[in-house]
């Protein structure tokens, strides 16, 4: 099939028989598609031969239509949309929502239910944001609204697992009973000291709206569940320093060991004007505190610093690394959650205890200019050590990306995403692996496998069964003459995911991936694919994407095109894992290289014989071999703690 | 003992003046970075207590008047559906879930926000009362023109969120 574009085409690119329909608006995609079609395009006789291999679907059979026709079916057209301005222009993505279409649309209670996720923690009802953890019945202490779905009151929520997966909630931990937190007891973290005493140091909002650090012990450490929680009379232990705003001074650290290994220090994060900084404290007791000269690191720009994180990373990659490790074969994480971005961002360094500071292998990948844990919504994350089974933990909080109303229709809002083990990815050793637990696969149950070639503009729907929990593992491999093809490429503007328009957007060598969340009419569902293209610096850059440009025909919800770039190393295929939890889907590209959680709000893509999976492959001039397996995914039935859980 | 208390005097005066000038000098500054200057400077002028309060007075100030102004796009939709047009029926229930979203749950959270001392959650709050008026103009699309009076507050609420958020954003 061809893509020429001066000569009277052979075959229309709209018209085409087997052109995916996954369109923008008529314009958009002759002008865009414009552009990328190179001027020099061989005609592709091999691919068509291949297309009659493939199982097409939803393909109009009939005289090639424009693709108007087909999009006039479909009553959004995203197209008249400007495309979101994009996080790199430092713009929060819920600041840039466009109502599409004119669709008369209620949400019912029917749809509103089914968002509620299988297996991902969440409280039964109203806001959670915030994890906090403790190892050994594995503890979740979670910033929590008793009285509605949206944020205010913040309590402490607590939930303990044996497996990370399966939650039982317990009574609140704390509540804002005291003058220095009785406007929020907000987030902290919990140090585990050699003696077996577990220090919790968090933040409290003081009845005067300043911030300031205490501290909680359990009251009962024999209590495997510590329930009990009993606050310092020695609280506040920290007050916001010389030069530091009182409202500028939160999320203490878990303490990692001194040089000398007799005190113990923690940073808390802050801003001077427009630059992030991280302040450490030393301590020998927890109660008193001596600020150390100068700040662990800053970046100028990046605003305020909250959730800082700051763990070491074994450079052999295999393992965690308990908090206090460091020396030779050791690098050291430092994570920061922006507050003017709500993105969390994070670079891989040294760590120089005498010194204090800690130094970017990359300054160009700076802490909030670079790397994100995550392409799509997910704050606040914190990592833990689990010394059980020698691995660092991640979890993060997945806001919602509806209307807040909604929030309060439906009745709750926020989730934790799947706790990821973290390692250094020792190919690249410019970024971190985040991968879901191994616990996750105990909730496998039928699986589904595929094996199919997929010329340009073809799709395959795999028969995994209408599920909204799937566990879905892809590999997808190109056609090496294309590849070849596309270095000859002249002029192709640099692509961005968040710009691109989604999987619309066709080029030589992508977008493939795979639709989730899709009902079948497409009228509803959700790419998330590779697409390959010439970087500004002359070689191939992949790009992993999820567009929830037509996830849902709800006006309501926030639908734009998520991604990064991913290194995909020579001999490396393209692979994506997806785990889709109803309104939740976690994805991961290249084992954890770049990941994406996105919240998708479908309207026809649920229940019961509604919700499917595709492969597809939307490029012009490649074909891929896709190879998937999808699993079921059964429900962690996560529910409040009874005396038979007692195991 | 006559010509100390004329000093003090004098010299209370002045900083008084200078105090009130400050703070102007603090509207106007925050309103040249807002996307409406004349909006944000005649919503936070009216308020009497504007002149001595700081930059999360001001976003408490403006989220007021996203209220007020939402309260009165609720009386317009509400007198809309008395008047009975069939056509506009379905929109207007819309409108009428869309503001009920600002009132109960973007302001609300937005004040808690700005109380507290964690404005990101008002940022977030003002963003969705501004998507919250725009659906509700939305909803009329391909059905009815809207009516011309409820357009106006739908704009208005757009327009003084939109403000509400950019002095918000002074405080991240």
């Amino acid at each position: 099939m061809t893509t020429a574009s001066t000569q009277a085409p052979l075959y229309d690119l709209e018209g085409d028989t087997s052109y995916f329909p996954i369109t923008a608006g008529p314009s958009s995609v002759s002008s865009t598609a414009e552009k990328r079609r190179s001027k020099k395009l061989l005609a592709s006789i091999l691919f068509s031969s291949f297309l009659l291999l493939s199982v097409i679907l939803l393909i109009t059979q009939s005289n090639p239509k424009p693709s108007t026709s087909i999009d006039a079916q479909s009553p959004i057209t995203h197209s008249s949309e400007p495309p979101s301005r994009g996080v790199s222009q430092g713009v929060s993505e819920k600041g840039f929502r466009r109502i599409s279409g004119g669709v008369q649309f209620s949400w019912n209670n029917i749809m509103l239910s089914w968002q509620r996720t299988a297996f991902h923690f969440q409280p039964e009802k109203n806001w959670m944001n915030g994890p906090l953890f403790y190892k050994g019945w594995y503890h979740l202490f979670y910033q929590y609204n008793q009285e509605s779905a949206i944020w205010g009151n913040i309590t402490w929520g607590h939930a303990v697992s044996r497996d990370l997966i399966h939650w039982f909630h317990l009574p609140y931990a704390m509540v804002p009973d005291q003058w220095y937190d009785i406007n929020g007891v907000w987030t902290g973290s919990a140090t585990i000291l050699p003696d077996g005493q577990i220090v919790m140091l968090y933040t409290g909002d003081t009845n005067d709206v300043v911030q300031v650090q205490c501290v909680a012990y359990p009251a009962n450490l024999s209590d495997p569940l510590l329930i009990e929680w009993v606050k310092s009379p020695n609280n506040p232990v920290l007050f916001p320093p010389p030069g530091i705003g009182s409202t500028d001074f939160r999320d203490p650290t878990t303490a990692w060991l001194s040089p000398g290994g007799d005190k113990w220090r923690i940073t808390i994060g802050s801003k001077v004007n427009k630059t992030g900084i991280s302040v450490v404290y030393e301590t020998a007791d927890f109660l008193k505190y001596e600020l150390l000269d100068g700040y662990l690191h800053e970046v100028p720009g990046t605003g305020m610093w909250e959730c800082i994180d700051f763990y070491p990373v074994s450079l052999t990659g295999a393992n965690g690394l308990d908090t206090s490790v460091n020396g030779a074969g050791v690098k050291h994480v430092m994570k920061a959650s922006l507050d003017d971005d709500k993105n969390d961002y994070y670079a891989i360094g040294t760590y120089d205890p005498i010194r204090n500071k800690w130094s970017p292998d990359d300054p160009e990948l700076d802490v909030g200019i670079g790397l994100r844990y995550d392409y799509g919504k997910f704050y606040a994350s914190k990592t833990f050590y689990d010394e059980s089974k020698q691995r660092r933990i991640l979890w993060g909080w997945i806001r919602e990306t509806d209307a807040e109303g909604v929030d309060l229709l439906k009745g709750w809002a926020c989730v934790q995403s799947i706790p990821r083990s973290v390692v250094l990815d020792e190919k690249t050793g410019s970024n971190v692996l985040q991968w879901p637990v191994e616990e996750v696969e105990r909730l496998r149950k039928d699986s589904v496998e595929v094996n199919v070639k997929l010329g340009p503009g073809s799709s395959v729907a795999v028969a995994v069964g209408s599920r909204s929990q799937l566990d879905i593992v892809a590999s997808f491999e190109m056609d090496k003459e294309a590849m070849g093809e596309e270095e000859e490429e002249e002029d192709v503007l640099a692509y961005d995911c968040t710009t691109s328009g989604g999987a619309a957007t066709r080029g030589v060598l992508g977008p493939f991936g795979i639709l989730v969340l899709a009902d079948d009419a497409l009228a509803e569902f959700t790419p998330i694919y590779f697409y390959v293209a010439k970087g500004p610096n002359g070689t191939l850059d992949t790009h992993f994407c999820a567009d929830e440009l037509r996830s849902s025909v709800a006006p309501d919800v926030e639908k734009i095109v998520y991604g990064s770039k991913v290194p995909v190393l020579d001999g490396e295929n393209f692979t994506i894992r997806s785990l889709v939890d109803h309104s939740i889907v976690e994805s991961f590209a290249q084992g954890g290289r770049r990941v994406i959680t996105s919240r998708i709000y479908p309207t026809k893509a649920i229940g019961n014989g509604a919700a499917r999976v595709f492969v597809f492959n939307n490029a012009t001039g490649a074909s891929v071999t896709a190879s998937v397996k999808i699993w079921e995914m059964g429900s962690a039935d996560i529910r409040p703690f009874s005396s038979l859980d007692h195991l | 003992m006559k010509n100390q208390q004329i000093i003090c005097l004098i010299l209370l005066t002045l900083i008084i003046i200078h105090q009130t000038y400050a703070d102007e000098n603090l509207i106007q500054t925050t309103c040249n970075n807002t996307p409406n200057y004349q909006l944000c400077i005649n919503t936070l002028r009216a308020s009497p207590g504007s002149a001595t309060v700081d930059m999360a007075g001001l976003g408490l100030i403006m989220v007021a008047a996203v209220k007020a102004m939402s309260e009165q796009a609720l009386s317009a939709v509400n007198s809309l559906r008395k008047s009975g047009q069939p056509k506009l029926s379905q929109p207007l229930q819309r409108c009428t879930d869309f503001y009920n979203g600002v009132l109960k749950a973007d302001v609300p959270m937005a004040e808690e926000a700005l109380r507290k001392g964690d404005p990101k959650f008002g940022e977030d709050g003002m963003v969705d009362a501004a998507f919250e008026a725009e659906l509700c103009e939305g909803a009329f699309k391909g059905v009815v023109a809207p009516p011309p009076s409820l357009s106006g507050f739908n704009k208005d609420v757009r327009d003084l969120a939109g403000v509400a958020r950019a002095i918000i954003r002074n405080l991240l």
